[in-house]
């Protein structure tokens, strides 16, 4: 314990300088998950930022750019703990990352109260968005709702009626629950909540899908348990009812149905607000580099990256090397920069407006699966919440 | 409601309780006969189901994949105890608690080493992915039907292992008086060690069944590890019978709250409590269930006779 607040005293004693007084370099923290089952995320987010990096050549504007990673293991407190880090210790300019909405809600104060600027390269949790948005909070990737509200629109179009919802029981699982039947018209005629991380097993919801036999599934089920779902989907005997999903059949997993010969994946749709084979230049580069580099796509998680290092990018060369908060609090705003999705804008609460596209997942001409944009869902959608927001 | 969903929920239950039945085995022979408290035996529940995965793919059979598995599973149970645990048993809880934690870390991290953070998947043979008509109506499942069969099969063999064998004799002294056991010439060292590769075996074996349905995946023997403490609570530490009835107990609870709470509870709530209270009760209902037990039986259902204090 003295040891600890001996080495606080000294880093406090040295009086760190404030950053945009430095040596012509901008530090970026980067949180996200780099161990447990999530870390596939995690490597993939790191991956698209390295690219980015090589992009960029690791410069904006007239600064170096070094970026340090922080693993919050899956978890709010570690999250927040090396947020502290990040902040007090080695005092960066940005902090950017965060999968997990339960992260990022834990560990947001750490930054905002600091007076630094938080970028959110994936969670977009109500609370940030509606009375509680802040402005030095920026998110890159989207609201929590947006998604699944574009899926319940793409349900309506198909002309389904009777819809299942089975989806787990926790923060962000609830919010993608409530985003589909805020525009889905048909009938909800069951719905299930399960334990959130421990349930792996949907052997009981499953029969009970079967008993209610309703024209499509709607499903949310990120990391490692969406592979676990749709197999046991298969082996219930489910295939021949439409299986629609959000944040739960991506680039991380969907080599991995291949390996496994699942086929049951191959035609379904869920929406998202970019696909790797979506028609602009930046996309283009940044889909064929990771794929030439990596072997495989890169997942939405590294699209967000990739774009929250270049809306970094594009702010500090708008002030040219001037990381004063306010001075890029205002550069940010413009959003003034080429996004792998197309066109992007912030909204009064920092959250994007922005397209949602359907995606269907197919096999791609070198026999590889992977998601295609087949329509767009939403246009130039902003999440439900930013009226309440009072920027 | 007919018949055939109550019943395919039955099934459910089971299928869950046999597999529970096979990690909490191993558990509580561990627990009640070395007094050892091994919080890594969800480990070896994952080390089992990498194993199968590997082999699975690699020899393209599942059958043959859990064939060698077994083995490689034994094995690393059997390294386990002589390197790490031997040192432990005379020590108190606590130092097991904390040095078994520490090997969960280590395991975890080694299998992300090794096999990557993804997890595997297991592809089954054809015969067992779809699902066979039973009497009454019901379709179910073809492998979760195995995975029954073999639990059953299981709980026999130990029984008659326990029961009706001269092992299962010094297992039994063992579990009910270990000094006495000890001092009657019984070979305790060699005793445990054959203990703990019964329970790794078998807590391997669950990793290798559950693979194929919810794939292999790093930190999966947390999760279930959990269940397994409650089930070797309700039925008494270090009794197979009582592992086996609490198992299926358990599985059968569970799986039940899951299919019916919700709609027990809209009998008399509102929708909209109901959808809120229904999911967060049917996760507690086991725990509730153990505190009852803990409550009327503080040493289970079927405790050991004259267990050694």
């Amino acid at each position: 314990m003295f040891r600890r607040s001996a080495l606080l005293a000294s880093v406090l004693a040295l009086g760190v300088s404030p950053a945009w007084a430095d040596d012509g370099k901008i530090k970026i923290g980067f949180v996200t998950t780099l161990t447990t089952g999530a870390a596939v995320i995690g490597e993939d987010m790191r991956k698209a930022v390295e690219l980015a990096l090589d992009h960029i050549d690791s410069k904006m504007g007239p600064l170096e750019v070094e970026v340090v990673y922080e693993d919050d293991e899956f978890n709010p407190q570690t999250g927040k703990q090396k947020t502290e880090k990040l902040v007090q210790r080695d005092d960066v300019d940005i902090v950017t990352g965060y999968i997990w909405s339960n992260v990022l809600l834990a560990s947001a104060n750490t930054v905002l109260d600091a007076g630094k600027i938080l970028i959110s390269a994936n969670a977009g949790p109500s609370q940030l968005a509606g009375p509680g948005c802040h402005q030095n909070f920026f998110n890159v990737a989207w609201q929590n709702d947006q998604t699944p509200m574009a899926l319940g629109q793409v349900l309506n179009e198909r002309g389904v009626e009777d819809l299942y919802i089975i989806a787990p029981n926790y923060a962000a699982g609830k919010d993608m629950v409530s985003g589909v039947e805020r525009t889905f018209q048909g009938n909800v005629v069951g719905k299930d909540m399960t334990t959130w991380p421990s349930q792996i097993d949907w052997a009981a919801e499953f029969t009970k899908v079967k008993a209610a036999s309703p024209d499509a599934v709607f499903t949310f089920y990120p990391g490692g348990h969406g592979p676990a779902f749709v197999k046991q989907y298969e082996q219930a005997g489910l295939a021949d009812t439409p299986l629609y999903s959000v944040y739960t059949l991506d680039a991380l997993s969907l080599p991995r149905f291949q390996e496994a010969g699942m086929e049951t994946v191959l035609g379904t749709v869920m929406t998202q607000f970019w696909a790797p084979d979506l028609d602009n230049e930046q996309n283009q580069r940044f889909v064929a580099d990771f794929r030439a580099q990596h072997g495989a796509y890169p997942s939405f998680y590294a699209a967000q990256s990739y774009d929250a290092i270049m809306l970094i990018k594009s702010a500090v060369e708008a002030t040219n090397g001037d990381l004063d908060p306010d001075a890029l609090r205002a550069a940010l705003e413009q959003a003034d920069f080429e996004s792998v999705r197309g066109d992007f804008a912030f909204g009064n609460n920092h959250f994007p407006i922005q397209d949602f596209h359907a995606r269907q997942v197919v096999v791609d001409a070198d026999g590889n699966w992977t998601t295609s944009a087949i329509g767009v869902a939403l246009e130039d959608h902003q999440d439900v919440y930013a009226a309440e927001c009072g920027m | 409601m007919t018949t055939a969903f109550v019943l395919e929920q039955a099934l459910n239950g089971f299928q869950l309780g046999v597999l529970l039945f096979l990690l909490a085995a191993g558990l509580t022979l561990v627990f009640g006969i070395m007094d050892l408290v091994n919080l890594a035996h969800g480990s070896l529940y994952m080390v089992g189901a990498f194993f199968a995965a590997t082999f699975t793919l690699a020899l393209d059979s599942f059958f043959i994949g859990v064939l060698l598995a077994i083995p490689a599973t034994l094995i690393v149970g059997l390294v386990v105890e002589v390197v790490a645990l031997r040192t432990l048993y005379a020590r108190d809880h606590l130092d097991q608690v904390l040095a078994t934690f520490g090997l969960i870390l280590f395991f975890n991290e080694l299998v992300r080493v090794v096999w990557g953070p993804a997890g595997l998947s297991v592809p089954l043979p054809a015969v067992l992915n779809g699902s066979v008509q039973l009497p009454l109506g019901i379709t179910y499942s073809t492998y979760r039907l195995l995975i029954i069969a073999v639990g059953i099969a299981v709980a026999f063999g130990l029984y008659v292992l326990v029961s009706h064998t001269r092992i299962g004799m010094l297992i039994r002294a063992g579990a009910s008086n270990r000094t006495m056991a000890s001092a009657l010439g019984v070979n305790v060292g060699l005793l445990f060690t054959l203990v703990f590769g019964i329970g790794a075996v078998l807590a391997g074996l669950a990793g290798m069944l559950i693979a194929p349905i919810s794939q292999a995946s790093i930190g999966m023997g947390e999760q279930i590890l959990i269940l397994a403490f409650v089930v070797i609570v309700i039925g008494g530490i270090g009794s197979i019978r009582g592992a086996f009835i609490a198992a299926l107990l358990t599985g059968v609870i569970d799986t039940m709250g899951r299919a019916f709470l919700d709609e027990i509870l809209l009998l008399f709530m509102p929708v909209q409590a109901a959808e809120t209270a229904g999911p967060a009760l049917s996760s507690m209902l086991i725990y509730i269930l153990m505190a009852a037990i803990l409550f009327f039986r503080p040493q289970g259902l079927f405790p050991p006779r004259a267990r050694s204090a």
